[in-house]
């Protein structure tokens, strides 16, 4: 998602799942069953783990916390084809627009046609269910300009200094 | 210079220093404010809707006029019959200047304690204090009865159908006798010299409460005593006034745009209209008559949200206008948003178009307010 929106003061770190209020969307736990190191990052809080050749792209839990309920999800047709960096969407709270940047260069195959009913999945389940697009993975050796999610992790705390 | 707004325990939960803070703060008009509390913006309009919210409102501009010319003090600046307003009633008015632009958007109160209560943006307070404290001087030196004083009041807002309810426990005064936009001073939970008023930015039943600021911590934990009342912030104090079709100074209204083009029109006094004696009346009367070429509309949309800056198109496909105001409705759960388009496309039920990321959706000149309000008439 775009610099702007995240030109916001970080919220407070919390545990997974310590939130007391009722429909409050649970913190996502990084580590969710997906194999340690399968998924990587960009600075722009978007994440894409790949899969037999084809790339799942999603935002960070950061993201989703910053952005706040997700009410409206902006996706691109299957078949456009994105250079890394393009624009491809945007997610919309009640607040504002957040857009978001494809992390490779490739076309999309797929998009989580869940979102047009249930856009606050991407709060609820932004490493599973909350998924966005899948799309293929024209250059490979994209993937290790990306960060690990140790790095991503290091990335964070150094932002929210 | 930036001062925290007012800020205390949240909903229900701890009062430790940690839950002083709102989730995200962000600056607005020189103050750092807290944007939303959890549970977050959306469950906390929706609560607001529901049960009720406390926003703490401290950064607009409190103040007082006294003397005897007061109303004439007043009626100098603004639109509206001042004059006419009973003892404790209050109105929402515009302070215009020589064009016909508006200045900004206020309320001012005929208190039955010889003053005017004045509260205005808070954007706009050096700009409005200016304007005011050079009055005084013109007027005091023609010999006129007339003083200003600000008020370092706390401000808080108790918005929602629970509202009653909540501050009734703390009042020995029966507010099922004060009417929307009527104000009294009260002894609320235990704090003396409060200026109860019964008006707000959200449409539903709700008051503002000017509660000295040495105690106004003390007033919010005890209205957040109440599980009922949640903290809410910016974030949902927007969302909330957008539904209920009000203006927000800066977006929807400002010095280029007159009352005429705002659909303001009620504001202007019956007695001001002919005497045409306020900042601006002849070029507002004159629009009046021959129609303003732009009008503020209210619009409805499904897909992409729509916010300020989109433009909007006729049914030919051409730019007509522009969004000033807009957001997904969480009432609605369909895209709202307030904008100015050629007037001849105005009508409500007209079929325009928005262009947002490039695309074209369908939108719908839409009656405001956008969800029915409640503002509550003693019998």
């Amino acid at each position: 998602p775009s610099a702007a929106s995240w030109g916001v003061p970080a919220p407070p770190r919390q545990a997974p799942c310590t939130r007391a209020y009722p429909g409050v969307p649970f913190s996502c736990p990084l580590r969710t069953g997906a194999p340690r190191g399968s998924r990587k990052f960009t600075d722009k809080h978007e994440w894409i783990s790949v899969d037999n050749g084809i790339g799942t792209v999603g935002i960070s839990n950061f993201a989703q916390e910053a952005l706040g309920d997700v009410v409206y999800c902006s996706l691109p047709e299957v078949g456009t084809k994105l250079n890394k960096h393009d624009e491809f969407g945007a997610l919309e709270s009640v607040k504002a627009a957040s857009e978001l940047y494809s992390p490779l260069t490739g076309e999309v195959t797929e998009i989580n046609a869940a979102l047009a009913e249930n856009p606050g999945l991407v709060n609820k389940s932004c490493y599973q269910d909350g998924w966005l697009i899948k799309m293929t993975v024209e250059n490979p050796t994209e993937l290790d300009e990306l960060m690990s999610e140790d790095a991503y992790e290091k990335y964070i705390k150094s932002i929210e200094e | 210079a930036t001062r925290p707004g007012c800020r205390a325990g949240r909903p229900g939960g701890t009062r430790s220093p940690e839950a002083l803070t709102g989730l995200l703060m962000v600056p607005f008009a020189g103050w750092s404010l807290p944007a939303h509390y959890a549970p977050g913006h959306l469950e906390s309009h929706l609560h607001t809707r529901r049960h009720c919210s406390l926003f703490d409102v401290s950064h607009m501009l409190q103040s007082r006029v006294y003397g005897r010319d007061r109303v004439k003090f007043m009626e100098s600046l603004v639109v509206g019959d001042i004059a006419e307003l009973k003892p404790d009633q209050g109105t929402l008015t515009l302070l215009t200047n020589e064009k016909g632009g508006i200045v900004d958007d206020l309320i001012v109160t005929n208190t039955s304690e010889e003053h005017l209560y004045v509260v205005s943006n808070a954007g706009c307070a050096d700009k409005d204090l200016a304007i005011m404290k050079d009055r005084v001087k013109e007027l005091q030196a023609a010999g006129s009865d007339v003083h200003l004083e600000v008020m370092d009041n706390a401000l808080l807002a108790l918005q929602g159908p629970s509202m009653a309810r909540v501050l009734q426990a703390g009042l020995s005064n029966d507010l099922g006798k004060l009417s929307f936009m009527n104000s009294a001073t009260m002894t609320v939970f235990g704090v003396p010299g409060c200026r109860v008023t019964r008006c707000g930015y959200t449409g539903e039943d709700g008051v503002e409460i000017s509660v000295p600021a040495a105690r106004a911590v003390e007033l919010v934990e005890r209205l957040l005593g109440d599980p009922e009342v949640w903290l809410a912030g910016l974030a949902a104090r927007d969302s909330l006034r957008l539904e209920a079709g009000l203006c927000l100074y800066g977006n929807d209204i400002d010095e280029t745009i007159t009352p005429v083009e705002a659909s303001l029109v009620w504001t202007l006094g019956k007695r001001r209209r002919t005497a045409m004696d306020f900042p601006g009346a002849a070029v507002i009367m004159a629009q009046i008559k021959e129609k303003p070429k732009r009008r503020r509309v209210g619009l409805t949309s499904e897909g992409p949200p729509v916010r300020a800056h989109t433009a909007i198109l006729g049914p030919e496909g051409r730019r007509i206008g522009t969004v000033t105001s807009g957001c997904p409705s969480p009432s609605l759960r369909k895209n709202i948003a307030m904008g100015y388009v050629e007037a001849a496309y105005g009508r409500a039920g007209t079929a325009l178009a928005v262009e947002v990321r490039k695309q074209q959706h369908p939108a719908l000149v839409t009656k405001m307010p956008f969800v029915p309000t409640h503002y509550y008439m003693a019998k």
